[in-house]
């Protein structure tokens, strides 16, 4: 096994509704998916946006994009014009999901370049 | 099969002056679809209208409009457009007046769709217990109701569909969903029945798709961003609709940017909520039935999209004010750059602190630091070159909001050393105008449809 940031295995969009922002993960590969769904669970993710994510991490798959959705409540200070943040919108937080670290077969690791 | 070419050319208000001429100019299509308000906007709009009963709309969109009205013309391309804000009435009178100074009188007709501003009638529905709870908090709106700043309903497709089956050839509507200004013309030109919810859906998610503009063309797309052939001309989308609910996203020949499946797959999870439930007005499309394939260069077509009945309820969208807030900032240049700009927000903080000002919030970030992730950015460098300390308050107290853009600038002289950035002067004090997203039945309101030729 080894280590690698979820950068190397997927690409991702965030954006906002309120005080919600969503993430959506997207696997570079059919074959990534299913690791993707294994490893990245709505509780690892609290865990990755402590201090930032304030509420529940939802998550929904979308197999037919080979593609997870997160929302993370309360990660906005409040939101729209209410928040004092520079990224008010969330947009960045599609990258600092992709900092995150998963475990996966040294074959892959290897196919990804880590 | 008949194609129907439905471009964008704008995203949002303050989005590309030149995209919609672009798309009317660099090639075919049959209508263009502009969206301009965001939540904030009708609030802008409302305090205008206010002051001037004439204004309260995108004033942008007719000088625009007056711009491509030869090409509109000759080439019966139609225009679908929620600039009429608040006010969608004087949006159109202008652009009739622009149209007859143009010397196109009696050669366009404009349609408006109207109806949706129920800031008049929240006093009626609240006595008749509609209450238009916040959907986040449960809170009934009369709990904010002396704030309330705009008050609107968005109405979907179906609206926009009869503006054009009515012969309009410019819709002018105030707050129609983004994804109903391209689902309308589809609707219009193929006949899709209210109830046939798989061709709703997918000129829904057709309509989500392009409702971004150049956010699925290539921008502020993160898959090898590097390589996106010449963003300086980047195109917007098209959608080529068929009858069939398939469709093909790509753009004009010969702009920048780029369209593929993995592309257009950000785009589609771009401010999704449940991907088996994104409701409209029009249908509750399901995301996960959509099959993507390549086709061709800069060409993604959909097909299989299955949807659901539309709810018997409308999203409704207020506006209130909600304080004040104001956010200043300094830039601390090498050596011990994070330090000072550590040490500048300790003492701002206690200065704060002794003049006994309180507030609802106090945020502190450092720009170059830890702004976008927060703790995930690890520790800086400690030879870092610069980093901005930025400050930001947010209180129902406006005076204690203007005291504190006194305290940040001062540091220049009276906090720590090598600080700069100051140039643009004390911080700003801002009205917050917070929004309230709730529910009403459809049975409540009734969109007011109508056309006058030019």
């Amino acid at each position: 096994m080894a280590r690698v940031k979820l950068l190397k295995l997927a690409h991702a969009r965030s954006g906002d509704k309120g005080d919600t922002a969503n993430v959506g993960l997207i696997a570079y590969k059919p074959e990534y998916y299913p690791l993707l769904v294994e490893l990245v669970t709505a509780e690892r993710v609290k865990e990755h946006f402590k201090g930032i994510c304030l509420g529940e991490v939802e998550r929904f798959e979308v197999p037919n994009l080979h593609a997870l959705n997160f929302l993370l409540h309360q990660s906005l200070d409040g939101g729209g014009t209410l928040s004092l943040k520079t990224d008010a919108q969330g947009k960045t937080y599609s990258a600092a999901l992709l900092r995150m670290e998963i475990d996966v077969d040294d074959a892959v690791a290897r196919e990804v370049g880590s | 099969m008949k194609t129907v070419r439905i471009a964008n050319g704008q995203g949002f208000w303050g989005d590309s002056l030149q995209a919609p001429i672009e798309q009317v100019r660099r090639g075919p299509i049959d209508y263009l679809t502009l969206d301009y308000l965001a939540e904030i906007t009708m609030s802008i709009m409302q305090k205008q209208r206010a002051r001037d009963p004439r204004s309260g709309y995108a004033r942008d969109f007719v000088s625009m409009i007056e711009e491509i009205l030869p090409d509109l013309v000759e080439r019966n391309i139609k225009v679908v457009a929620n600039a009429g804000g608040v006010n969608p009435e004087a949006c159109r009178d202008a652009v009739v007046e622009a149209a007859r100074r143009r010397g196109f009188g009696g050669k366009i007709k404009i349609a408006i769709v109207a109806g949706d501003d129920i800031m008049e009638r929240l006093d009626d529905f609240i006595r008749r217990g509609v209450e238009l709870k916040n959907q986040e908090t449960g809170e009934p709106l009369a709990s904010i109701r002396s704030r309330v700043q705009s008050a609107n309903v968005y109405f979907g497709g179906r609206h926009v569909a009869e503006g054009l089956d009515k012969g309009g050839q410019i819709i002018i509507a105030g707050r129609v969903t983004d994804t109903g200004l391209s689902l309308g013309p589809m609707i219009h030109e193929f006949g899709w029945a209210p109830d046939d919810w798989d061709k709703l859906s997918a000129g829904t998610i057709a309509g989500h798709t392009v409702e971004c503009g150049a956010q699925c063309t290539g921008g502020n797309c993160l898959i090898d961003w590097e390589t996106i052939p010449n963003m300086a001309d980047i195109g917007y989308p098209i959608i080529e609709a068929q009858k069939d609910g398939t469709f093909v996203i790509t753009k004009h020949d010969g702009t920048g940017g780029r369209i593929t499946v993995p592309s257009i797959k950000e785009q589609l999870l771009y401010e999704m909520g449940d991907p088996r439930e994104y409701i409209t007005p029009d249908c509750v499309a399901d995301f996960t039935t959509i099959n993507l394939e390549q086709d061709g260069t800069d060409r993604v077509r959909f097909s299989g999209i299955k949807g659901l009945p539309a709810t018997d309820l409308y999203k409704v969208s207020v506006s209130y004010s909600a304080g004040w807030k104001a956010v200043g900032s300094l830039v601390y240049g090498w050596p011990d750059a994070y330090k000072k700009a550590q040490s500048a927000d300790r003492i701002a903080r206690e200065r704060l602190d002794r003049l006994g000002l309180k507030f609802d919030s106090i945020l502190t970030e450092f720009v170059g630091v830890d702004a976008c992730h927060g703790a995930l950015s690890g520790p800086p460098s400690p030879d870092i070159a610069e980093v901005t300390f930025r400050m930001g308050v947010r209180s129902e107290d406006k005076k204690a909001v203007e005291r504190f853009t006194r305290e940040v600038a001062p540091l220049v002289l009276n906090g720590p050393p090598t600080v700069t950035g100051f140039a643009s002067g004390r911080a700003k004090v801002e009205e917050i105008i917070a929004y309230w997203p709730a529910l009403i039945p459809k049975k409540e309101v009734q969109a007011k449809i109508s056309v006058v030729e030019a």
